[in-house]
């Protein structure tokens, strides 16, 4: 095992850990900001790349396809949101629980039904493609490089709008408190839905961003889905820099435990029984330190304030 | 429940009218396939083979009108079981066929080969039912899961490389496929690489086959895993350095999908729709011609697996009663399949041939595999020997 | 007392089942009961703690997943007796709720919900790498379970009585419980944990053998579903399966025990029925779940602010 391999793995999972950050910072702010628990944000993220993928086969223009999709992830968003979501801000987790529950069955079989089984994809643009070298023989898919810039900036936004806006002051005071938010006479509703839709268009991000590594197709959302809770869970529900820290903290575990745990076991094992318990093991690694960090900060990582 | 007599009255009314003619009654046909989930574009390949047969011969088989029973198993077991037995007892079907994954396939295989209704997987082919477990109830149309890979394996034996990467999902068929790869194949592995099902992203993977440098990568890894992997396997740069050969990743299922991305790349099946053969030449072209895409091995297989139906039934003049019969008329495989070669081991799997194909794409822009060259001539399963039929 | 009326008449009707099937000459209304009575009867488990206690598990499949485990390494040794393997599968997955539980439950709301998942993630993986049991294709059982030796379960009626008798038992335990001082106490709990804790009742303790009572028993509902399928496989320890669970529980009126039988029926009659209606028959469930959701029982939003 090389170094360069090493640092290669590593950029793999700060890459796979920015994706992981996109799709958990929506959910967490929707679930701090709200308590709302809201199942279907990884169907949102199947969303977006379904939107930009039907941007794509009507121009055939990438760039024209993220811009698009995610504007139409965003009015979509908002339609749930009035439609269904709204009803549900002000009732206790199980009735969020089942509604989105049923909000993923139609937006998976919707997808479904318009776009087929069949995975679909979005290529990437020769511009795009291809890898980079960054150091003596060390390649790395430029737009994998790309990927990590948009998830860092994104995260920087973030920071900036939460610390030092009055509409993060909110967004910080609603995760310690959201009824003293209510009463400083703040419009709740629209408080609620600009949140909300921010959260949405931060997954459709992720899902479009996605769309080229990896096939679409209907329920791609729902593991996704699951890896998300992993991370705000980890993180501290509510916490953004939480979401930050635990998605590169997922990202890292999850690669680099898929690169090395089996070399690790066939140190000590036979390599036909270190090939069945490495895997499994690397599998269930994220899963182990979920419950580790739980075992000892039963709050998470970074808890926001007032929550525990 | 005083409507009792009533519903008797017309059940013995139609049965009156009809006594003379059993076979007059419609043929049921129980097509259990999966339609939930990732896998779902496969079962709709399936069911569109099957159905394209049916169309073709005026939804007649054997020369009884067939009503077909489409269940989805959901890919769940427990789920699959049910189906299986609503398809029995409360359809009655004659034959249940379809049937994608081999873990569905263990499911209901008791009990629809107990009910004594005969069984025919167009797909699924795990080796437990085609050694010690072999069934006389039980056929497949399609290939046992060894002998695919067992291909590839002689094909890279003979022309390829002596230094391979092989990776596939850590699950039993993953495994299975790599045994079957490394039983013809006697070159130096550097690597197995076992991914977690329904992994999406492999850039850890490819990484580290980029550092071992082998002369060639072997993959299996079905569904959209294998879009992901081969996108990813060609952004990585990887496509013009290392040669990558696979089973069941690149085909007219995933081919919409990845496009060029998986130009050039090479495999192992017994299908291809560019194969020139009589019934080929029917199947493919009607096919694009009514569902407008290109049929896969897994359409042909459904479509072959009415065939047999067909045939066996023509043999036995519609009756499905006498099992002996029926039995003997599907072991005869007296049909024309569109793979060409064709005929039933004493396991009830195929003996057929092999082909290396190349996924193009065809003038018209649309993408589909080609045939390169013939591996294996009549190529039987290893299990074979094991199965002491009944 | 409507309870009960409600309760004698969803066993009456599960109980005219195979009467009616026989009548009408549809013998799988037999199978697909059974299976419904066999997740019924997790959700049961399920409803105590999540409906009662509070306590909203996604991990429940986890205990199904030990029953389901438990049959099949049992067979692997030629032992079908069910007064053998439910004893050892309820112990086995007692224990596996002993440690877990006492785990989870430093945590709250939705990081339970999560601990209780990641635990049985844990599981599911562990199985799919279990290769002397199949591993991800999973495991033929050769041969159901008997009783005493007798091959009871060979037929579907005799596996329907034994779930009906299995989950008539279960009800009756948990129902009971529920009204116990136990029950009241966990109850309590989830109302108003701050002043109860001050009244020197152990929180923790208390839920964890809620918990474990919980888990142990749902291990039953594997036993029977591995006899049901004669098949075992990782797919029985999904977590969209707990998540189906929470879905049973919750739909038929969280906390009331019975609900949770008849969201079993509810949701799997209605996915059976749906399904052979059309294929996207999610497009139809997906709205009945929301207008089930925007119905429930409003004053249930107790648990809102801990979330």
């Amino acid at each position: 095992m090389s170094y360069t391999l090493l640092a290669v793995q590593a950029l793999n999972g700060l890459q796979f850990g920015v994706l992981l950050f996109l799709i958990a910072s929506g959910l967490t702010l929707v679930f701090g900001v709200m308590n709302f628990l809201n199942l279907a944000h990884g169907a949102l993220f199947m969303v977006g790349a379904y939107l930009a993928v039907f941007v794509y086969q009507q121009t055939g223009a990438f760039f024209l396809a993220v811009v698009l999709g995610l504007v139409a992830a965003l009015i979509f968003a908002l339609m749930i949101e009035v439609l269904v979501l709204r009803h549900f801000y002000r009732r206790d987790h199980l009735a969020q629980l089942l509604a989105t529950f049923g909000l993923i069955l139609i937006l998976n079989d919707g997808s479904k039904a318009i776009w087929g089984s069949s995975p679909q994809s979005l290529p990437l643009p020769e511009i795009l493609s291809g890898s980079v070298p960054l150091i003596d023989n060390l390649q790395y898919p430029l737009y994998r490089l790309i990927v990590i810039g948009v998830g860092l900036v994104v995260a920087l936004f973030l920071y900036l709008i939460v610390q030092h806006t009055r509409f993060g002051m909110l967004v910080r005071a609603g995760a310690a408190d959201s009824e003293m938010v209510s009463a400083l006479g703040v419009d709740v509703r629209r408080l609620f839905m600009t949140v909300f839709a921010a959260g949405a268009v931060l997954a459709a991000l992720a899902g479009i961003l996605a769309a080229p590594l990896i096939a679409i197709e209907p329920g791609m959302g729902d593991n996704v889905l699951i890896l998300a809770f992993v991370v705000i869970v980890i993180g501290g529900a509510g916490s953004i820099r939480g979401a930050f820290v635990a998605a590169l903290l997922v990202g890292l575990v999850d690669t680099l435990g898929r690169s090395f745990v089996t070399d690790l076991f066939r140190v000590v094992l036979p390599p036909a029984s270190a090939n069945e318990v490495g895997p499994a093991i690397a599998s269930i690694l994220i899963y182990a330190l979920m419950a580790l960090v739980l075992v000892f900060r039963p709050a998470g990582l970074f808890p926001a304030p007032g929550r525990s | 429940m005083h409507f009792k007599p009533i519903t008797t009255a017309i059940v013995l009314t139609i049965f009156a009218t009809t006594a003379s003619a059993a076979q007059t009654e419609p043929l049921k046909i129980g097509f259990m396939t999966t339609l939930t989930g990732p896998a779902a574009s496969v079962g709709k390949h399936m069911q569109d083979g099957f159905n394209l047969y049916l169309k073709l011969n005026g939804n007649m088989l054997g020369g009884r009108d067939v009503k077909v029973i489409t269940v989805d198993d959901e890919l769940k077991p427990d789920v699959a079981v049910t189906r299986a037995q609503a398809l029995i007892e409360r359809y009655k079907v004659d034959f249940v066929t379809g049937i994608i994954f081999s873990n569905v396939l263990a499911a209901v295989l008791k009990p629809v080969t107990d009910s004594e209704t005969f069984l025919i997987s167009a797909n699924a082919g795990p080796s437990i039912f085609a050694g010690k477990g072999c069934n006389p109830f039980f056929f497949n149309v399609s290939w046992q899961n060894d002998t695919v890979p067992e291909a590839m394996g002689v094909y890279l034996e003979e022309k390829g490389p002596r230094k391979i990467a092989v990776m596939a999902p850590n699950y039993q068929a993953g495994k299975d496929m790599i045994a079957g790869f490394k039983r013809y194949y006697k070159g130096e592995i550097v690597d197995e690489i076992y991914t977690q099902l329904n992994q999406l992203d492999f850039s850890a993977e490819l990484a580290r086959v980029a550092a071992l440098k082998p002369e060639g990568l072997f993959a299996f890894m079905p569904g959209g895993m294998g879009v992901s992997l081969i996108k990813q396997y060609s952004q990585a740069g990887l496509a013009g350095t290392i040669p990558f050969y696979s089973v069941f990743v690149v085909d007219e299922t995933t081919l919409p999908a990845t496009k060029e991305a998986a130009l050039g790349l090479l495999s192992t099946i017994q299908y291809a729709p560019t194969l020139e053969n009589e019934a080929n030449r029917i199947f493919a072209p009607a096919f694009e011609k009514e569902y407008g895409y290109v049929p896969s091995y897994y359409a042909s297989q459904a479509y072959d697996a009415a065939q047999l139906i067909d045939s066996a039934l023509k043999k036995t003049g519609g009756r499905t009663d006498d099992k002996a019969l029926l039995r003997g008329a599907l072991e005869s495989g007296d049909f024309t399949s569109v793979r060409g070669d064709f005929r039933f081991n004493v396991n009830h799997f195929p003996i057929q041939d092999y082909y290396l194909v190349k996924a193009v794409r065809r003038a018209d822009g649309m993408f589909h595999t080609d045939i390169l060259e013939k591996v294996l001539d009549d190529h039987g399963d290893s299990y074979a020997s094991e199965c002491a039929m009944k | 007392m409507t309870r009960y009326v409600i309760a004698a008449i969803v066993f009456w009707c599960l109980a005219t089942v195979p009467f009616l099937a026989d009548y009408f000459d549809q013998s799988y209304l037999i199978s697909l009961t059974t299976r419904i009575m066999i997740f019924a009867l997790a959700a049961v488990t399920l409803d105590f703690i999540l409906g009662i206690g509070g306590l909203v598990s996604l991990g429940h499949a986890a205990f199904i997943g030990i029953g389901t485990y438990t049959v099949a390494i049992f067979s692997k040794y030629g032992v079908t007796d069910l007064l053998v393997i439910i004893p050892v599968a309820v112990l086995a997955s007692g224990l596996f709720a002993l440690i877990t539980g006492a785990l989870a439950l430093k945590t709250r709301g939705i990081n339970f919900i999560m601990i209780t998942l990641a635990f049985a993630q844990m599981l599911y993986f562990g199985t799919t790498s279990f290769s002397a049991l199949g591993g991800d294709d999973g495991f033929s059982l050769s041969m159901r379970g008997t009783v005493f030796g007798m091959p009871l379960l060979d037929n579907h009626l005799g596996l329907f009585w034994t779930s009906f008798v299995l989950l008539a038992l279960t009800y009756v335990i948990f129902q009971t419980l529920a009204l116990s001082s136990f029950g009241r106490a966990l109850g309590a709990l989830k109302q108003n944990s701050e002043k109860m804790e001050s009244l020197g009742v152990g929180r923790r303790q208390l839920q964890l053998r809620a918990y474990v009572i919980s888990g142990s028993l749902c291990a039953i509902s594997g036993v029977l579903l591995a006899n049901l399928s004669g098949f075992v496989s990782p797919s029985s320890l999904a977590w969209q399966r707990s998540g189906d669970l929470v879905i049973m529980s919750v739909v038929g009126g969280q906390g009331t025990i019975i609900g949770a039988v008849i969201g079993a029926i509810g949701f799997l009659g209605l996915e059976e029925y749906l399904s052979q209606l059309i294929e996207y028959w999610r497009l139809i469930l997906g709205p009945i779940a929301i207008l089930i959701a925007l119905f429930l029982n409003h004053s249930a939003g107790s648990s809102r602010r801990h979330g």
